[in-house]
């Protein structure tokens, strides 16, 4: 059993930069993550919003920018760690790892994200990479002059769209509402190009290699009547879900869609001395800056308790 | 033409000669192939990581737009695949296992831990 002064569970944008001022104040950090350092940020292309740099800097950069500055500080961190249970009722916060290490502390910041949402359809896992993508940046290219489906109708389906059309023939979307959900301009700019439709009130629900095509069975959601259409490959954007597997019978307090509710000035959770920051939070905007803000304040927040 | 290598800490591949030399010299070798790309970089990532603690197996990048990757973009282990980055686990010079995209850190334990076993 090993002790530190905090742990934080997430290595994205929030957790890094509660790492970085936890870390100045000479407290004793462990960050712990199932994959490496950056969480989203790391799977974005090209980051534009975040203040202090004028050109768009690529996610892995900043990630990586944001890891060194938190190591430089001291803070110590698992990559690739699954973590078994989450022990957060006492006044010793402890984690336990599939590996058998336990890790202890009197303070702990849940930072674990959220990632996109898959939908969990047969021949979706079997299919993925293979005519099956969630990314029209890396292998919209694999898809020259060829027909595919985008499913979904949100900012990221719109946005992804429009870089999909500088490669591919038409583009089929697949949308469960009557009308898409993205902001007008960006829906506007994809209704504009002739070699796109839209099958509204439809939902996928299985897939399926059919020689060299994708088989998709569609379902109209008014009539109920289920078909099939096949296209070279399919493209998948529906929205993200909040990465809270570890928190299942820890007494964290979630929100009905799985968010952690906090106290707005120290982001700490009902249960005391754990805190949560970043997209795992329940709030109305998820950005960088907001994740970055949320780790500081926690972390501030127990500097000042510590 | 020299092409750029990837912004990786791992070994870079950089032609089809590199390639035949690592594989051949070495029993375990693992090939990330692909770009600096939101699916890409995670797999970088992970097999950094795992790097340390394997120290029998070479882990190596290759850019997927350098015309000598054409020896992994070709295999037939990858002709269906259409994401990147491509994945490619040798042993004894012979093509073990293939993926196509994203892995998740588990997934890929589970393949080292089976095909390098």
């Amino acid at each position: 059993m090993t002790t530190h002064d905090i742990i934080i569970i997430g290595a994205g944008p929030a957790g890094l930069s509660a790492a970085l001022y936890a870390s100045r104040a000479k407290q004793h950090v462990l960050v712990i993550d199932k994959s490496t350092a950056g969480g989203q940020v790391k799977t974005t292309h090209q980051v534009a919003n975040y203040p202090g740099y004028i050109d768009p800097i690529p996610g892995y950069k900043l990630a990586s920018n944001m890891h060194k500055q938190a190591a430089a500080y001291g803070a110590e961190f698992k990559f690739i760690t699954d973590i078994k249970a989450l022990h957060l009722t006492g006044l010793e916060k402890s984690v336990e790892l599939v590996s058998g290490e336990v890790y202890t502390a009197p303070y702990l910041i849940i930072a674990t994200g959220r990632s996109p949402r898959l939908l969990g359809l047969p021949g979706e896992q079997e299919l993925a990479g293979n005519g099956i993508s969630y990314c029209a940046t890396c292998d919209g290219d694999f898809y020259k002059d060829k027909d595919v489906f985008v499913i979904g109708g949100g900012n990221s389906a719109m946005e992804e769209s429009l870089l999909l059309l500088q490669h591919v023939k038409s583009i089929t979307v697949i949308h469960q509402f009557d009308e898409l959900q993205a902001e007008k301009v960006t829906a506007d700019k994809v209704k504009a190009h002739e070699n796109v439709e839209f099958l509204y009130s439809h939902e996928p629900r299985s897939f399926e290699f059919v020689g060299e095509k994708v088989q998709v069975e569609i379902e109209n959601l008014k009539t109920h009547e289920r078909f099939t259409m096949e296209k070279d490959g399919v493209f998948i954007f529906v929205g993200m879900i909040p990465n809270n597997d570890v928190l299942k019978d820890t007494g964290i307090e979630l929100n009905p869609y799985g968010y952690i509710t906090t106290n707005e000035q120290t982001m700490e959770t009902k249960l005391s001395g754990v805190y949560a920051a970043g997209d795992i939070r329940d709030k109305m905007q998820w950005q960088i800056t907001t994740a970055t803000s949320d780790g500081t304040i926690a972390a501030l927040a127990i500097n000042k308790a510590h | 033409m020299n092409y750029p290598t990837l912004d990786t800490p791992l070994h870079h591949i950089e032609s089809k000669t590199d390639l035949e030399e690592m594989i051949k010299t070495n029993e375990k070798v693992v090939i990330v192939c692909g770009r600096m790309g939101p699916m890409c970089v995670p797999v970088y990532g992970i097999m950094e990581q795992l790097e340390p603690t394997h120290s029998d197996i070479k882990f190596n990048d290759f850019l997927f737009d350098n015309p000598e990757a054409s020896i992994i973009r070709n295999l037939p282990e990858a002709s269906r695949f259409r994401g990147l980055p491509f994945t490619i686990y040798y042993r004894n010079g012979k093509v073990v296992k293939a993926t196509s995209s994203l892995q998740q850190p588990s997934a890929v334990k589970q393949i080292i831990s089976k095909v390098f076993a």
